[in-house]
């Protein structure tokens, strides 16, 4: 008799989620599904809304990545209208995705992560969490609760509100950037990166006790797909997409994000809500692909800022000119939080990015408009059609964490084959087979458009579908 | 001119015979509140929202249709009313689809004003969220019926002020919606003379211009104030 094992809710990531894991007659694990169990129907409920309504509509998908969703619809909108950005605009929307996605790692790093990361996977559940960690690290996490605040506190002067403020448009932004507001933002300079530097320092100190996660948490052959600028450098508004195989040979180059749908492709799996996008030309389920922080890691020729990029020699010395280990997100991460913050201070101290023009106004000028940045996550493209009012007909989103979700499928089953052992299910294995998942930070909200913070339920099943063991964490 | 001497509120105030109670009350800083009623404009008590007790009167009076009389006892604030009034916001805000955290009027919108006044914290009736349509067809507006709570502003001030008269009124009960012409889309309107008016005295975000987004559009109505003086004492000031 085979058995299944089912992790739900699975917890510290953002929504809900579970875990089903198949066993047979010897306990012995033979495959593992990642569900995402939640629906919202974002795209649906845009039809029929101006067009000049959609950045706002959009960032209400995710309280965490407001910005990447005011961006790429923004953007998308930028393209209906048919309008370049004023360059103030254009600085503007840069340096808030940097805050971005600077906030939303260091949530994820320090607040999500470094529970298991310091206190290791085997500590006792009622201390590994950002509390535990807060009794015995309270330096550790000040720093990162003040790094958090820094990227939202930028986003708030920027955009006038913390989450969802009311600031990107189609064609450009809603208003100027004042000097009090970029002299705050310089000042908080030396304290990031210094915070930062602390942290890849401690995550380096410590990464040696991870080698078996490091092997055995989605450590598989995959494509990674990242924006990057014509000099291959790391770019996160505005770029081309490239794809890299899993030994660093470049797949694809100069894709154009505009393009999306000539060589991405959405499937669907009936036990999931959450779509299975592949690469076209090698199909599915083989044109497997992972974005985030470790794919842009993997793909740019260099971080183009000079402390990044130290770090990125460092990191690439640690293997091949590839990581396929999905453990290396967490570092990745880290490696664009050093770039964050040098790119922000760059754009701060360029003073076209207080120019008074911040908005290119037109009517419609196209019926389509596809907007795509790089979000905490990984690649996200919003694509629109209206009509000829600039009243939406048609939305289809492709958010970063769906991406990834194949991949997350195959970090879960590799995970789930190690640390999970049939009959009996200990915190530890369980929570191994999350931490596989938080690797990719997933953000299920987005991903499915749905609501709410979801917590994991993992299962353990006979592969007949029989249900033998049931773990549920709120 | 006669003027009235009446009680509002526990004070001894007084009007000329003809003004309105609303009116009466407002000029000597009492605030009533409404959705209905513009200054400038004819009333229609649409709204319901300046009901006010008199004493001696069976029934409430909408304060914005009552002359003032001598001797009148007006009160304007008690529970009784604020219930009713909590009430008729919660109706409205049930009735179409309010989605303010996405709305064109956010931060600037006088239902919302009215709603966190009276305290609407949540809404008691269960929301109708009908499928009603936005009209984009206009070059430079937009009408979301959504967000319309049929207070017949924009239909007065264009016929009255601007002389057009674009809007009307179609349908009863819920179906209930405003129409431009006969029904036409907004851009096909042959009246319409893209003066804006009806979208600066428009309370809420159904009216807008088009280009606005999130919280972006603020209404301006002291044009309303400036044409009308012009009008009646011939006199051009601001
Ligand atoms: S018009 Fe807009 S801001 Fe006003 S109550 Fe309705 S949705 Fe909210």
């Amino acid at each position: 008799m085979s058995q299944r094992i089912v992790i739900h809710p699975v917890t510290r990531i953002e929504g809900h989620a579970k875990v089903s894991i198949y066993v047979d007659d010897h306990g012995e694990v033979q495959s593992a599904q990642f569900h995402v169990t939640e629906f919202r129907g974002f795209e649906k409920l845009a039809e029929g809304r101006p067009l000049h309504e959609m950045p706002g509509l959009m960032s209400r998908i995710c309280g965490i990545c407001p910005i990447s969703h005011i961006l790429a619809s923004s953007k998308a909108g930028d393209m209906i209208l048919g309008v370049e950005l004023p360059p103030a605009a254009y600085k503007q929307r840069r340096l808030v995705n940097c805050a971005q996605v600077l906030q939303s790692h260091s949530l994820s790093f320090f607040h999500l992560s470094s529970p298991d990361l310091l206190l290791g996977m085997d500590a006792p559940v009622e201390r590994r969490h950002l509390f535990g960690l807060a009794e015995q690290e309270p330096e550790f996490v000040r720093r990162g609760i003040r790094l958090r605040q820094f990227g939202q506190r930028i986003i708030e002067l920027v955009g006038g509100k913390r989450i969802h403020p009311s600031w990107g448009a189609p064609g450009g932004v809603l208003r100027p950037l004042t000097v009090e507001a970029r002299d705050e933002i310089l000042q908080w300079i030396p304290e990031a990166l210094e915070t930062v530097e602390f942290a890849i320092d401690r995550f380096k100190a410590i990464l040696d006790r991870f080698q078996e996660e490091i092997e055995h948490l989605g450590n598989f052959p995959s494509l990674f797909m990242g924006t990057v600028n014509e000099d291959g450098e790391l770019e996160f508004y505005d770029g081309r997409l490239r794809l890299v195989d899993a030994e660093g040979n470049i797949v694809a180059d100069g894709l154009n994000p505009e393009r999306y749908f000539t060589f991405l492709a959405e499937a669907a799996e009936e036990w999931s809500y959450m779509k299975f996008p592949y690469y076209k030309p090698l199909g599915y389920p083989g044109g497997i692909y992972r974005v985030g922080p470790l794919a842009r890691v993997n793909v740019v020729h260099s971080m183009g800022t000079p402390r990044a990029d130290r770090e990125l020699r460092e990191f690439r010395q640690r293997g091949w000119q590839v990581h396929n280990e999905s453990f290396y997100y967490h570092y990745a991460r880290l490696i664009e939080m050093l770039y964050c913050v040098e790119k922000i201070e760059e754009l701060a101290t360029d003073p076209e990015i207080l120019g008074e023009v911040v908005r290119a106004k037109a009517g419609i000028n196209h019926l389509e408009g596809i907007g795509s940045c790089e979000a905490p996550r990984g690649t996200l493209f919003h694509h629109y059609q209206v009509d000829e009012d600039g009243v939406v007909r048609k939305v289809n989103l492709l958010i970063a964490t769906a991406q990834n979700n194949l991949a997350m499928n195959r970090a879960v089953e590799q995970a789930a084959r190690r640390f999970v052992n049939g009959l009996r299910l200990t915190e530890g294995m369980l929570n191994r087979v999350e931490a596989a998942i938080r690797c990719y930070d997933p953000c299920l909200s987005c991903s499915t458009h749905a609501m709410g913070q979801m917590p994991l339920v993992v299962e353990l099943r006979t592969l007949s579908g029989e249900l033998l063991d049931r773990l549920q964490r709120d | 001119m006669s003027i009235k001497t009446l009680t509002i509120d526990g004070r001894m105030v007084t009007g000329a015979a003809g003004e309105s109670i609303f009116d009466v009350a407002w000029n000597n800083g009492i605030r009533i509140p409404r959705l209905c009623h513009v200054g400038g404009i004819s009333d229609v008590g649409a709204c319901r929202l300046c009901l006010v007790e008199i004493e001696g009167w069976p029934k409430l009076a909408a304060a914005c249709l009552t002359p003032v009389e001598e001797g009148m006892v007006v009160r304007t604030q008690t529970e009784r009313l604020r219930r009713h009034r909590k009430l008729i916001v919660e109706l409205l805000l049930a009735e179409r689809n309010h989605v303010c955290s996405v709305c064109v009027q956010n931060g600037h919108c006088e239902l919302q004003d009215l709603a966190a006044e009276l305290g609407v914290d949540h809404v008691r009736v269960y929301y109708r969220f009908p499928r009603l349509g936005v009209d984009m067809s206009h070059e430079r507006f937009g009408l979301d019926h959504n967000r319309c709570i049929l207070c017949t502003r924009c239909v007065r001030v264009c016929d009255e002020v601007e002389g057009a008269h674009t809007w009307d009124v179609a349908g009863r009960g819920v179906n209930c919606m405003i129409v431009a012409d006969m029904g036409e889309p907004w851009g096909n309107s042959e009246t319409c003379t893209s003066c804006g008016k009806c979208v600066q005295v428009c309370p809420t975000g159904a009216l807008f211009e088009k280009g606005k987004t999130v919280g972006e559009m603020y209404k301006d109505r002291r044009f309303l104030k400036y044409i009308v003086t012009a009008r009646e004492k011939r006199q051009w000031i601001r």
